[in-house]
């Protein structure tokens, strides 16, 4: 049997494709745009394709994300919360701490070793230390943004940047900018900035696995948690699917449920 | 069980209760008789309605200003006036309402302004804040802002606490008797204070059906019904509308009824309510068959020190027992052992951005339930009034995680 994940993020959206056991079968990433409906069923397609598969032989497919109720195809809907918890579970069975920095929000989570959820927080209304927050830096330093996480890894010395604030951050960086630090410091101060901006939400216990878009794209980040918290903090195999992933390993659960009490 | 719950009947004499108190306070401002005196809601009422004054209470026009979302065009123009966004969104709300010239009460009941002041009484058992609000207006109209300066982080209520509360409420006395042209009364005084300690029982029996499983209302059912509780307590038709609508809630449970259809989960609300969102809270819970059966806002207008034999160290009593001045330990064990009686299975604080004074998430206490208590909670990040402060995609996304994590746990 095969089962569907899809995950309609503020930025993208993921779809994943497994078969009972949990392998990856097919997956797409796209943006979100403004069309929820139209991304999801494009990125479900896409996955539907590189897996060889018709939609007809899924079973069930699970959405999440901010436009979870877009996704016609979704038998259900879940929280992204509920599908990273258990995508990171899927890959680290054990007592995890679930760090998502997603595109507009960054999420805690936490399990115990059976995988349940004991909390979960959710950063305050505020894009500091989000995917939103990288993105408009590197527009300020006019920067590609998938250059971000080379030019933070190679830097030698490192900005400190004390704002809270998005756009205060980016004044802080403009007059860095004016005293002549280099890009590369400036790069792994704002790199910093989003490690404390997560590193305030909450206690880090068990195992640290980092998942989601910025974790995918800026792999140093985890890195650099791990520095600051002592610890191993671990990537699934894709950061950004795990979402999708876990909401397909959520269908298939619920599928398993369903079969046992026929 | 019924899966559509018909709407409370007695909701009808509540709308006309509260018409009616509008209008007598429109015809007293326009008459100038009986004298008008604004009170913060947990003030010192019961004195001002024995006093003979129409009583007004601002913070009620907050809660409408929020409800009608005309908050969220009146905050700024307080916020301009150098009112910081950082301070109570009923007082800027208001303030602001008062110099854009518009008020809820238009529309509801054909009035065109507030009830001018004679004089202001405020309690700062609430928050300073309305003190502060209440300075404003007592500039504006030139008439005296008085009041009640409380305790705060009272862990056991003491006797020389109360007994300095006692001594301020009677210190109002001849400013009241200055501005209303009549002379106190004690015995008036007692049957004012008699007529509240009624009410607020009633009102403690009418939240007492959220402890039903299921529950028979829920917070969103309670912050509506309130309202004569906040407003007309002190007088009889107070008391006359909850035997109305206890009686209907006999009827209600007998038929089966349930706040919420298919109650699934129980939930204690911490915190003021997203006034602007209430309707949308409310469907989202239904959604998710999650009831939220007490909360501490709704529980904030039950006043067991009531005597009437005793009316000033009784007052005094009530307005320092509340919640909201209490310590740390108290507020712990009053949270914890309302939890357990009402059954609930977690707990949603929240996290006002402009009421400090009635956010109790912001030091530890979240994190002393799930550790000590074994109760999970959820802070949700939000306003009373100010809905620049909150967002509904968050909150709704929270909201649903907490009930999945819930529900997972119960499995």
């Amino acid at each position: 049997m095969f089962f569907g994940g899809i995950d309609i993020g503020a930025s993208a959206t993921k779809a994943a494709l497994i078969d009972d056991s949990g392998r990856l079968l097919g997956s797409a990433v796209l943006r979100s745009g403004v069309d929820f409906t139209g991304s999801a069923a494009k990125g479900m397609e896409m996955a539907l394709a590189q897996a060889g598969l018709e939609a007809g032989q899924v079973e069930g497919v699970f959405a999440c994300g901010y436009g979870r109720k877009n996704a016609a195809m979704a038998q259900e809907t879940r929280t992204e919360i509920a599908c990273h918890a258990a995508g990171a579970y899927h890959h680290f069975p054990q007592a995890l701490t679930v760090v998502d920095i997603g595109g507009q929000d960054n999420k805690i989570i936490k399990l115990n070793a059976q995988g349940l959820r004991t909390s979960f927080k959710m950063n305050r209304k505020c894009a500091a230390g989000t995917g939103a927050f990288l993105e408009e830096m590197a527009l300020r330093l006019d920067l590609p943004l998938e250059s971000l996480n080379g030019l933070a890894e190679k830097a030698t010395e490192e900005a400190t940047l004390g704002a809270f604030c998005t756009v205060f951050t980016a004044t802080e960086v403009l007059s860095k900018i004016r005293d002549g630090v280099k890009i590369e410091a400036l790069v792994k101060g704002l790199f910093r900035s989003v490690v404390k901006r997560v590193m305030e939400m909450d206690i880090f216990e068990g195992t640290v696995i980092m998942t989601g878009g910025v974790a995918a794209h800026n792999p140093y980040l985890a890195e650099m948690l791990s520095l600051e918290l002592g610890r191993e903090v671990l990537l699934p195999p894709l950061p950004q699917l795990n979402g999708a992933w876990g909401a397909a390993i959520l269908a298939r659960d619920f599928r398993a449920r369903q079969l046992a009490s026929e | 069980m019924s899966e559509k719950t018909p709407p409370i009947q007695a909701t009808k004499m509540m709308k006309k209760l509260m018409a009616d108190h509008f209008l007598a306070l429109d015809r007293a401002a326009a008459e100038g008789s009986p004298k008008v005196a604004w009170c913060t809601s947990v003030g010192p009422a019961e004195l001002l309605i024995a006093m003979g004054f129409e009583v007004y209470y601002p913070e009620n026009h907050g809660a409408l200003l929020g409800a009608t979302r005309m908050a969220t065009d009146t905050i700024p123009v307080a916020n301009a006036l150098g009112y910081s966004p950082e301070i109570c969104s009923y007082l800027t709300a208001d303030v602001g309402a008062f110099l854009k010239g518009i008020t809820p009460l238009t529309k509801a009941y054909g009035i065109k302004g507030v009830p001018k002041p004679d004089v202001l009484v405020f309690n700062t058992n609430q928050c300073r804040d309305v003190q502060d609000w209440f300075e404003w207006y007592g500039r504006h109209f030139n008439v005296p802002a008085i009041g009640v300066r409380t305790h705060r982080g009272v862990g056991e209520v003491r006797d020389y606490m109360v007994a300095d509360v006692a001594q301020q409420i009677k210190d109002l006395i001849p400013t009241l008797e200055q501005v209303s042209g009549n002379k106190f009364d004690i015995d008036r005084l007692r049957e004012v204070v008699g007529l509240s300690k009624q009410c607020t029982e009633q009102w403690r029996a009418v939240l007492e059906y959220g402890a039903r499983v299921p529950a028979q209302m829920n917070f969103f059912d309670h912050t509506i019904h309130m309202a004569p509780a906040v407003v007309l307590r002190g007088r009889p038709e107070a008391i006359e509308y909850y035997d109305t609508l206890l009686a209907e809630l006999v009827e209600r449970e007998k038929a089966g009824y349930s706040a919420v259809p298919g109650e699934r989960i129980r939930l204690y609300w911490d915190g003021m309510p997203v006034w602007g969102r209430l309707r949308m809270l409310a469907e989202l819970m239904n959604e998710l068959k999650a009831a939220i059966v007490c909360s501490t806002y709704c529980n904030s207008w039950i006043f067991g020190a009531f005597d009437a034999n005793d009316p000033f160290e009784s007052m005094a009593r009530a307005y320092t027992e509340l919640f909201i001045v209490r310590d740390e330990a108290y507020k712990e064990n009053y949270m914890l052992e309302h939890v357990k009686r009402y059954g609930c299975q977690g707990i949603i604080f929240h996290d006002a951005k402009t009421c400090p004074n009635n956010s109790n998430s912001r030091y530890g206490l979240p994190q002393r339930f799930a550790e000590v208590h074994g109760v999970p909670s959820l802070v949700i990040n939000g306003d009373l009034n100010d809905l620049r402060c909150f967002s509904d995609e968050q909150a709704k996304t929270n909201i649903e995680a907490f009930v999945e994590q819930i529900e997972e746990a119960a499995a």
